[in-house]
């Protein structure tokens, strides 16, 4: 369901351009949970951004559901995120103003889901992953775990195909990133496509699948 | 997207920084508080005016000796060849115009006032029986002068409030006999209350016969000719009549002015209007500081939420969404800052005349919905270049921004 096919990024810095991917083919069928690696700046956050539709790149084809992404205007991108894509972070990016549930509810917001509705899928979400009790708390109310729990209820809330995790661990300690493998792995077995971006070789290694990035090109095996 | 969940946010994001979003409504508030009570002010002082005009009567032609502009502005003086006006001139123009009603020869200087050891140097107006219709003035006590008594240039006077408590006291008036110049005269009447009236004191003179002021003052030139018309609309007929008839009796020359209560409103309406404009003008240009504060403070707030920004459109924000919830919050904090200053402005103008006597204060409702509408436009124009700014956040730099 996701095809790429010689994706290059580079950025224009005011001195130099930097290239950092170089030609990345890559496949993932549908259900599937990959792990994607490398060391840190080989470019997997920015192959991350392309694959959810943050960013373009400055050249090759991505195929989603057999649709270019290239064609797309940033209006249908934004439409993309919002509903066939789940985003979790390593920094969680909850909205600190916001209680839990308010978090969870708004890519309903964008999708023009009604008041009502909005809160009671919040809240059925939120049960599922077990933080009920924690609905009407702020980010700074919460454990690092139980932020990123939060997370994970915002981006399921839409029911995307696909969800992008950026490093979900890597600001837990071991016991919560292991609770937090444990979700995306049922998740994957409920069907949803899982994309995990890491450079732990034991969260990696619960993949079904690892692609490795190094130097802004595909590599087999770790890195 | 939800309008309704767009103001909620936008109240919560404004709640969550009080000081700050009132210091910023601030500038709206006293912006368009200016503008409402400046122009209440204009207009109070038009009100003001047009009252006190009325109160000296309606309709009124003034004729003065010598040629000015109506528009203010004395012409050269040609002291040799200006012909004074004489009590005929009164008569003639009162027998021969057809659009006058009256016409009342006006004489005006001043006179020692005695009675017993009290005098006081006074204004004394000498007028004919139909003066006080004219002027809308009204005895309080006793009666104004006959048409016999101007015949017969008796000797008798009315005095203002203030003229027969200073020579009085509590005592009865009516019947006295009181020396003004060299001569005595029968006081038959006592003003009523008038007060000040465009800077004249009624209450400070002294009203005598135009024939006995003629003997008193030693001259028969006249002060002025107060005219009535009949009605409003035959004004402008009735200045013609009179120029023809004087210019015939001047040997050809116009050498007076024939001045209208309603020239003289029309010129200070003028000048109202010019001062009104101007002050709201300038009222209207502190609404843009303050403008230019929501701006400021948008920018502000727009820098610290690049964070929120990207964390939106990551999950599906459209450009537009973001436009439209600054957008939201910079309207909001302009039309709660407008209320604000309308709230302010009424209560103000509401006071203010109870403090400031000469200050009357008038609300206008135009003045209202202009200024509240013009504070409603600062805050979007004021609000796009922020949100449009917000909005063209590239998603991943602003995820990025610490």
């Amino acid at each position: 369901m996701i095809s790429l096919k010689d994706i290059k990024k580079s950025y224009v810095l005011p001195k130099v351009t930097v290239e950092v991917l170089k030609g990345i083919d890559m496949e993932v069928a549908e259900k599937e949970l990959i792990a994607i690696m490398g060391p840190s700046g080989s470019g997997k956050s920015t192959l991350l951004h392309i694959i959810g539709c943050l960013e373009r790149p400055t050249s090759g084809t991505y195929i989603l559901h057999d649709l270019d992404v290239s064609l797309k205007t940033d209006n249908e991108l934004a439409e993309i995120r919002n509903r066939e894509i789940g985003f979790v972070f390593q920094s969680f990016n909850l909205l600190p103003r916001f209680p839990a549930w308010k978090n969870v509810e708004l890519p309903l917001l964008y999708s023009g889901v009604l008041a009502k509705e909005r809160k009671q899928r919040a809240m059925e979400m939120l049960r599922k992953l077990g933080l009920s009790h924690r609905a009407d708390h702020y980010s700074n109310e919460l454990s690092g775990g139980e932020q990123q729990r939060v997370a994970i209820a915002r981006a399921l809330i839409n029911n995307p195909a696909i969800i992008l995790a950026d490093e979900p661990t890597g600001n837990l300690d071991s016991r919560s990133g292991r609770e937090i493998v444990d979700i995306f792995k049922g998740l994957n077995k409920e069907g949803v496509t899982i994309v995990l971006v890491t450079h732990e070789k034991d969260i990696a290694e619960q993949a079904a699948r690892i692609i490795t990035i190094k130097d802004g090109v595909c590599q087999s095996g770790y890195y | 997207m939800d309008i309704i969940e767009i103001i909620k946010a936008s109240k919560d994001s404004l709640m969550s920084n009080k000081v700050r979003s009132f210091l910023t409504m601030l500038g709206v508030i006293i912006g368009v508080a200016a503008v409402i009570l400046l122009v209440s002010i204009g207009e109070g002082a038009r009100t003001y005016i047009h009252r006190e005009l009325g109160n000296l009567g309606t309709n009124i032609l003034v004729v003065v000796p010598g040629k000015t502009s109506a528009k203010g502005g004395f012409h050269p003086p040609e002291a040799s060849t200006v012909r004074k006006l004489i009590y005929d001139d009164a008569r003639l123009i009162k027998r021969r115009a057809k659009h006058v009603d009256d016409a009342a020869p006006v004489m005006f200087g001043s006179a020692k006032v005695k009675y017993l050891n009290q005098s006081r140097d006074n204004s004394i107006v000498g007028s004919t029986e139909t003066y006080f219709s004219i002027r809308n003035l009204k005895v309080d006590s006793g009666r104004f002068i006959t048409e016999s008594e101007v015949d017969a240039k008796r000797k008798v006077c009315i005095l203002g409030r203030t003229v027969k408590r200073d020579l009085f006291g509590d005592k009865n008036a009516l019947g006295a006999l009181v020396s003004i110049g060299d001569s005595k005269y029968r006081v038959v009447g006592v003003m009523e209350k008038k007060g000040v009236t465009l800077g004249i004191d009624f209450d400070d003179i002294v009203f005598i016969t135009t024939t006995a002021a003629q003997e008193l003052f030693d001259t028969d030139r006249l002060f002025n000719i107060t005219i009535k018309v009949k009605s409003a609309n035959e004004l402008h007929e009735a200045t013609e009549e009179i120029k023809q008839i004087l210019i015939k009796r001047h040997a050809g020359k116009e050498d007076f002015t024939v001045m209208s209560q309603d020239e003289m409103l029309g010129v200070m309406n003028k000048i109202l209007n010019i001062m009104t404009a101007v002050l709201a003008g300038i009222a209207a240009i502190s609404l843009v500081v303050g403008g230019i504060g929501i701006m400021n403070i948008m920018l502000v707030s727009v820098r610290e939420r690049t964070r929120e920004i990207g964390i939106r459109k990551a999950l599906g924000a459209k450009n537009s969404d973001i436009l439209l919830q600054f957008l939201v919050e910079s309207m909001t904090l302009s039309i709660i800052g407008g209320a604000g200053g309308i709230l302010f402005a009424g209560t103000v103008s509401f006071i203010i005349p109870y403090f400031i006597e000469f200050l009357p204060t008038q609300l206008e409702l135009w003045s209202i919905v202009l200024a509240f509408l013009f504070s409603a436009a600062v805050g979007i124009f004021f609000g796009v270049y922020p949100a449009r700014k917000a909005s063209l956040y590239d998603p991943i730099t602003a995820l990025r921004y610490e």
